[in-house]
């Protein structure tokens, strides 16, 4: 009966399932496909080489103190990183009067002690990097209408991480004469509009954020000649540390967990060998070694044939 | 304790059977899971994952209670909570993505474990109990792990929760209702939040619960195993202590090793980036997705696009929820009395093609709802139901199986093969035997 009704209610699914199916494919078929320009003109990210790669990826601090540089100097008119402390940056290999100065350069919403009222005081190493807008309202009306993201978790919070938001930054094309891979120029209706600007990185092609990066646009304190791709890079490697300050601790940690796991492993194969090496052949019966249980068990070996 | 098959237990010691005439605790953990718990000899390393699933959930209650201390269930402040554990809790940020990758590997051991039960027919009599428990428990994972992914109200949080809650919405007449009575609000909000979150912590302890009444019921016929012919004799069995604790040992170390890679070398890999940007009920993310382990369910729900007699949404719903429905009668679908795969050459392909249609469902529930996904996603549905209820009912009836060994014994000593049953030939000197003894 079950199986009756099993195989009635099988039918039935199939049926309706089938009916989706030969409806989706009629339409699929019988219209033309034309792959949309988003996705004839997107570009995957350039895989770019950072210290963070791979399993024994760590920080470079002289990188992080660079892309930190950018982003002060740069990002951190629109964009705020507010997961991030002050005292955070000792990790970048400041020390502390380096970060109670970087702080007090920083404006943080506070209350007038005296009257109150919503007041500003300069920012102390406990504090985390304020917010550029007092809310997105603030953050819109000041960027043509976009709300510019908090970067703290930008590189975990994009498909293609790092390596994305260095794409991103240097991706800036000239829409009246890019081509794609094909050659191809980009049609009318997906040149930029008013306030944007066409980056072939970006998903939809077209971003509100104007190319923020120029060559030499910040002087490095060590030397580095200030590139759109070095000054790209250097930020990308902080946004990463921004979005996992952890990243080297657990890297160094997961090499003594997985060795020691692997260890435990052999350990776990040879016993587990041991315990069954006697049990491969011989057939023993279970149980306390009553004459009984081992008269059973010697009939058993007879029977297949083993000895001892 | 009640278990048919437990040797006595005798105190080796005067302090143990003075606890054991008090409370008869060494006599159970002897009788289910220590010497006196004959079990086949012959198990092969399918037969690991209910331990690791067992393990799975330990350490998902262990990092989830210490995750709770440092959480904040409220809208306006978990996606920062979260942040706070990653950054500023003590090795939070590994008690994090031990949890999240956690539940990943829960589903991954959980799927090999109903794997082999389909394979070797686990779900036959007399074991039809454990199975019917161990799919309660998968619904409970199920519904606590959508949950959880809910906690961090990140964009995938927000919109997975208000996508699944909208599948009650489909339901004719109460739909609505439901869906606002389940969410406390009209869109998750601060209500569903905090609900949420009371259930995700309540749940795995009734997960616990009902795995203890599913090894209870294990322990009446005794595992099956690879052969699936019952036990002779002793010769058949070895104690589970030290036997398969080793083995179980062994297949612990490597998931604890493949884990730990995944916790600290690729932690976000499983997970989806838009998570990382907090909850916007006004900014719909350009696809949304569920995690990795709801795609083959996913992909049945959206491969249904046509009204007929029903609207298609309510019947994805219907056939989604189905898909794990019809798993509950499956005992009585496939009643040909062969349990294991190995000797059902029929059997067998149908069930690899099944194998191969749940993976291609679950591509295609991770990729959006555009074309050829959604036909692929169709035909690997219509495959789904028929393979369970059609294919099964009829080739139980007319399946011609392959002899089966006499016993377990003579089927490891055949050939040497170790703790694995050759596969599907006849026993060296024994008459075919095309159906095996009734059950009990």
């Amino acid at each position: 009966m079950i199986r009756l009704l099993g195989i009635l209610i099988g039918f039935g699914f199939v049926l309706v399932a089938t009916i989706s199916l030969v409806n989706d494919s009629w339409l699929y078929f019988s219209e033309e496909h034309e792959e949309s320009a988003e996705h004839r003109f997107h570009e995957h990210p350039r895989n770019f080489a950072f210290s963070t790669d791979g399993p024994f990826g760590a920080f470079d601090q002289q990188q992080l103190q660079r892309g930190f540089q950018v982003y002060r100097e740069v990002c951190a008119g629109c964009h705020g990183i507010n997961y991030v402390a002050f005292r955070n940056l000792d990790e970048l290999g400041y020390n502390e009067a380096e970060i109670r100065k970087v702080a007090s350069e920083f404006q943080v919403p506070d209350i007038n002690p005296e009257t109150g009222e919503p007041a500003t005081r300069p920012g102390l190493p406990a504090d985390r990097f304020p917010a550029p807008y007092p809310n997105e309202v603030a953050a819109r009306a000041a960027n043509n209408n976009a709300l510019p993201p908090d970067l703290s978790l930008i590189v975990k919070a994009r498909h293609g991480g790092d390596d994305y938001i260095a794409s991103l930054l240097t991706g800036y094309r000239n829409p009246a004469t890019y081509r794609n891979h094909d050659g191809e120029a980009l049609p009318a209706e997906n040149r930029p509009g008013q306030g944007l600007h066409f980056n072939p990185y970006f998903p939809n092609l077209n971003l509100a954020m104007p190319p923020p990066l120029t060559a030499g646009q910040v002087q490095y304190a060590d030397g580095t000649q200030a590139s759109v791709e070095q000054m790209a890079q250097d930020v990308s490697a902080f946004l990463t540390w921004t979005a996992e300050p952890n990243l080297q601790r657990r890297h160094r940690a997961g090499l003594a967990v997985v060795l020691f796991l692997l260890f435990a492993c052999v350990l776990a194969y040879f016993a587990y060998k041991n315990v069954w090496a006697g049990a491969k052949r011989a057939v023993r019966a279970t149980g306390p070694l009553d004459p009984e249980n081992m008269a059973k068990t010697d009939a058993a070996k007879r029977d297949a044939g083993i000895e001892g | 304790m009640g278990f048919p098959w437990a040797q006595e237990y005798q105190p080796k010691s005067g302090f143990m059977r003075w606890i054991d005439q008090r409370l008869p605790l060494p006599r159970l953990v002897y009788g289910a899971v220590g010497g006196g718990y004959p079990v086949p000899r012959n198990l092969n390393h399918f037969w690991n994952f209910g331990v690791l699933a067992g393990v799975a959930l330990a350490i998902q209650i262990v990092t989830g209670i210490v995750l709770a201390m440092h959480y904040n269930a409220n809208a306006d402040t978990a996606f920062a909570s979260v942040e706070h554990i990653m950054r500023n809790v003590n090795q939070g940020w590994f008690l994090r993505y031990a949890h999240a990758n956690g539940a990943s590997f829960f589903f991954i051991v959980t799927y090999i474990h109903i794997f082999r039960g389909l394979y070797y027919g686990s779900y036959k009599a007399p074991r039809e109990m454990v199975w019917l428990l161990g799919l309660v428990i998968f619904l409970l994972m199920m519904a606590t792990a959508f949950m959880g992914y809910v906690l961090p109200w990140g964009q995938m949080s927000f919109w997975g929760a208000k996508v699944i809650t909208g599948l009650f919405g489909a339901i004719p007449l109460v739909g609505e209702a439901l869906q606002t009575w389940l969410l406390g609000s009209f869109a998750p909000d601060q209500s569903t939040l905090t609900r949420f979150f009371s259930l995700h912590y309540l749940l795995p302890f009734v997960i616990a619960g009902v795995i203890i009444l599913h090894i209870w019921a294990l322990h009446i016929p005794g595992s099956s195993n690879p052969t699936g012919v019952d036990v002779k004799g002793p010769q058949d069995t070895v104690p589970f202590h030290p036997y398969y604790t080793a083995k179980d040992g062994f297949a612990l170390a490597i998931f604890m090793l493949l884990l730990a890679a995944v916790i600290f070398y690729a932690p976000n890999y499983l997970g989806h980036a838009d998570n990382y940007i907090p909850a916007n009920p006004l900014a719909t993310p350009a696809e949304i997705v569920p995690e990795w382990y709801f795609w083959p369910f996913y992909a049945i729900l959206r491969a249904f696009t046509v009204d007929f007699i029903l609207p298609a949404k309510l019947w994805g719903v219907i056939a989604m929820f189905g898909s794990i429905v019809l798993l509950f009668f499956l005992s009585w679908l496939d009643p040909s009395p062969v349990r294991s795969g190995n000797y059902r050459p029929t059997f067998r392909i149908f069930f690899w093609i099944l194998i191969v249609d749940v993976i291609v469902l679950g591509y295609c529930g991770g990729k959006p709802a555009e074309q050829p996904y959604v036909m692929i996603s169709q035909l690997a549905t219509i495959y789904y139901f028929a393979h369970f209820l059609i294919i099964l009912p009829i080739l139980s009836h007319v399946e011609r199986t392959l002899p089966l060994p006499n016993s377990i014994s003579e089927s490891v000593l055949h050939g040497e093969a170790e703790e694995a049953a050759p596969y599907g030939t006849p026993s060296r000197g024994a008459q075919p035997q095309p159906q095996p003894q009734p059950a009990h």
